[in-house]
């Protein structure tokens, strides 16, 4: 028999591979099985080179179809399924990306998916969260293969210094029941939240989308950071819905995390309590972000924000 | 058209649920029990449609004890026209979720099909994209905005670089997510009537579809808590405490 291995699915912008993909390729070290990394797009021959340097890949499996430039899960679930007999394992980093893909391709196989994985154990073992982060779930698989999304700030990022093999690969005719129209991305020159060293993070009190630019971005500046946001100021229309950290969001784990007017509902710190160094400035001395900030200040962010940049400065 | 909605009973939001002392599983018993808050936003949508004209009857469906006719009721007060409760004891897994969402569809022939984008008990996300691949529908998650124009649903999804706009021929699965709209609160005299309606239940054996999964929950436990932090009094005492680290540079 054919020795079995481990896929990755790796997510990219069409110019680079994400940065959780290097991520995703330590986690998959675990089998101590060959690691292929499958990159499907459309132009997409730096990117497959890109991968093929990564220590820790076998193969770069790279699909180039026209119709991949904006990938759907129906065409990556259809391009997955020709290739996944070779598999025993079909893993990416957790994100809005493969969270769409991998159920699809799971369902398709007939056998469970695990979402986020925080650890892999021996066993087809694996350590979860659950309700917002207050529980953890030990579960174990036994399907043939295993599917899941790895929670990417819990594992290393891969090394350069690969020279895995390409090789091409011919993608299925498109799904044509779903067409992709367009997408509004919203540029920012501040580092990308999922890799930041430092994010400051703003609350519902920062009481408009001007005053949360006009507080907090100076400090970003300063201190070289991504801005963040609870859903609260989402909702409130202060600051983007793709920079909502938290349950539905997304989770950061940065050297230091500054909550600037956050409550701390649990469906806030579930996105950050990795954080290395957590601040919260608050004005309620009850709040509950402070159970989880290692340095806790009671103050009205009015005044602590100017005041700790013009420190800075 | 109709539209089907699938509607889960978790644990309400605000409770902050604690594991049993032998690790065996969470302990729910006596804690208050909701509608998981995107299938709310789901109903909204799927009501919000047919009051547009587009769409003409609103089935609710869940899965779980006869405890879930509460759930039902909310979606039927809300405004859903008929409810059906999947009677099974045992908790079923997304896939096993899927499969019987699949065999209602075929049974209720639905042109929508939505979901919430995740249940806040598993955290999943999974159920939705499952049913849509076995069905072989097209799907869309994380919706935020959908428009429906003849046999072509429009849906904006919310990704991590913003939002993308996708067209899916109907019949097609969505899942909801939290901005997709404000659910309507629901009446007391709505409530009263929807006490009267009839859930029409359907044993999950009857629907003969495997809901068995090979994933097994081994034991829970509660995570690692942060060390505690202390209060600082001031900026200046913040800024030294934090100058003190040498990894930030600061
Ligand atoms: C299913 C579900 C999923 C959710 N997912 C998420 C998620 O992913 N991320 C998320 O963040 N939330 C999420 N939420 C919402 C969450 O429950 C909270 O409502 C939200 O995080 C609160 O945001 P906030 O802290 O900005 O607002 P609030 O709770 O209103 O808190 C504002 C805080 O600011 C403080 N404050 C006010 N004025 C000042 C001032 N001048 N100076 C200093 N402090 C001040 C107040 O003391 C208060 O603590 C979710 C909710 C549900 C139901
Ligand atoms: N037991 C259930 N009954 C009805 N709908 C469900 C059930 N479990 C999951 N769903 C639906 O599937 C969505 C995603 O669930 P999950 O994949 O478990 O996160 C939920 O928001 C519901 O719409």
């Amino acid at each position: 028999m054919n020795q079995l291995k481990t896929l990755i699915l790796a997510e990219h912008d069409g110019k680079e591979l994400s940065a959780s993909v290097y991520h995703a390729i330590t986690a998959a070290q675990f089998w101590n099985v060959p690691v292929d990394v499958l990159i499907a797009g459309s132009s997409t021959n730096d990117i497959a080179q890109r991968a093929a340097t990564i220590s820790g890949v076998a193969r770069v499996i790279h699909a180039d179809a026209a119709h991949l430039v904006h990938p759907i899960a129906e065409d990556i679930t259809n391009l997955i399924l020709t290739i996944s007999s070779e598999y025993q394992v079909i893993l990416a980093a957790h994100s809005s990306f493969s969270k769409n893909i991998l159920p699809r391709v799971a369902a398709k196989l007939d056998v469970a998916m695990i979402s986020d994985a925080l650890e892999i154990q021996e066993n087809q073992t694996y350590v979860r969260s659950i309700y917002a982060g207050n529980v953890l779930s030990t579960v174990q698989s036994t399907d043939a293969i295993q599917v899941l999304t790895v929670h990417g700030s819990n594992f290393a990022t891969a090394a350069m210094g690969g020279s895995a093999e390409i090789i091409n690969i011919k993608a299925p005719e498109a799904f044509t029941k779903t067409r992709w129209i367009s997408e509004s991305i919203i540029k920012s020159d501040r580092p990308a939240l999922t890799s930041a060293k430092v994010v400051i993070s703003g609350g519902r009190s920062l009481g408009s989308s001007e005053k949360f630019e006009q507080v907090l971005s100076p400090l970003a500046l300063r201190l070289e950071a991504a801005l963040g946001a609870t859903r609260a100021a989402v909702d409130a229309g202060y600051a983007p819905n793709e920079i909502q950290v938290g349950q539905t969001g997304i989770s950061v784990a940065p050297e230091l995390y500054i909550a600037v007017g956050v409550s701390g509902a649990i469906q806030h710190t579930y996105g950050m309590k990795d954080s290395k160094i957590v601040v919260a400035i608050n004005q309620d001395p009850d709040a509950p972000i402070f159970q989880v900030a290692d340095y806790g200040l009671v103050a009205d962010l009015f005044e602590a924000i100017p005041e700790l940049t013009a420190a800075l400065n | 058209m109709k539209i089907l909605v699938a509607v889960k009973r978790v644990v309400d939001y605000n409770i902050k649920v604690r594991v049993k002392a032998d690790g065996s599983d969470v302990d729910i018993d006596g804690i208050k029990m909701s509608v998981n808050p995107f299938d709310e936003n789901a109903i909204e949508e799927a009501l919000r449609l047919k009051e547009q004209g587009k769409a003409t009857e609103v089935i609710a469906v869940s899965i779980g004890t006869a405890a879930n006719q509460d759930v039902l009721r909310h979606a039927l007060a809300m405004g859903a026209d008929k409810a059906i409760l999947v009677e099974s004891a045992t908790s079923i897994q997304p896939l096993g979720v899927a499969k019987i969402l699949k065999a209602i569809v075929l049974r209720k022939q639905p042109g929508l099909i939505l979901l919430g984008k995740q249940a806040i008990d598993d955290d999943a996300g999974q159920a939705g994209q499952m049913l849509a691949a076995l069905l072989d529908y097209p799907q869309a998650t994380y919706a935020s905005n959908i428009t429906l124009e003849n046999d072509t649903l429009h849906v904006t999804r919310e990704t991590e670089s913003g939002t993308e706009v996708v067209a899916l021929t109907l019949p097609a699965v969505v899942t909801a997510d939290l901005r997709l709209n404000d659910p309507r609160f629901v009446k007391l005299p709505n409530l009263m009537m929807a006490r009267k309606k009839v859930i029409e239940t359907i044993n999950v054996a009857d629907l003969s579809t495997d809901t068995d999964s090979k994933l097994k929950q081994l034991k829970v436990s509660e995570p690692p808590t942060r060390k505690p932090g202390i209060k600082v009094n001031s900026v200046t005492e913040l800024l030294s405490k934090l100058r003190a680290h040498d990894n930030l540079k600061l």
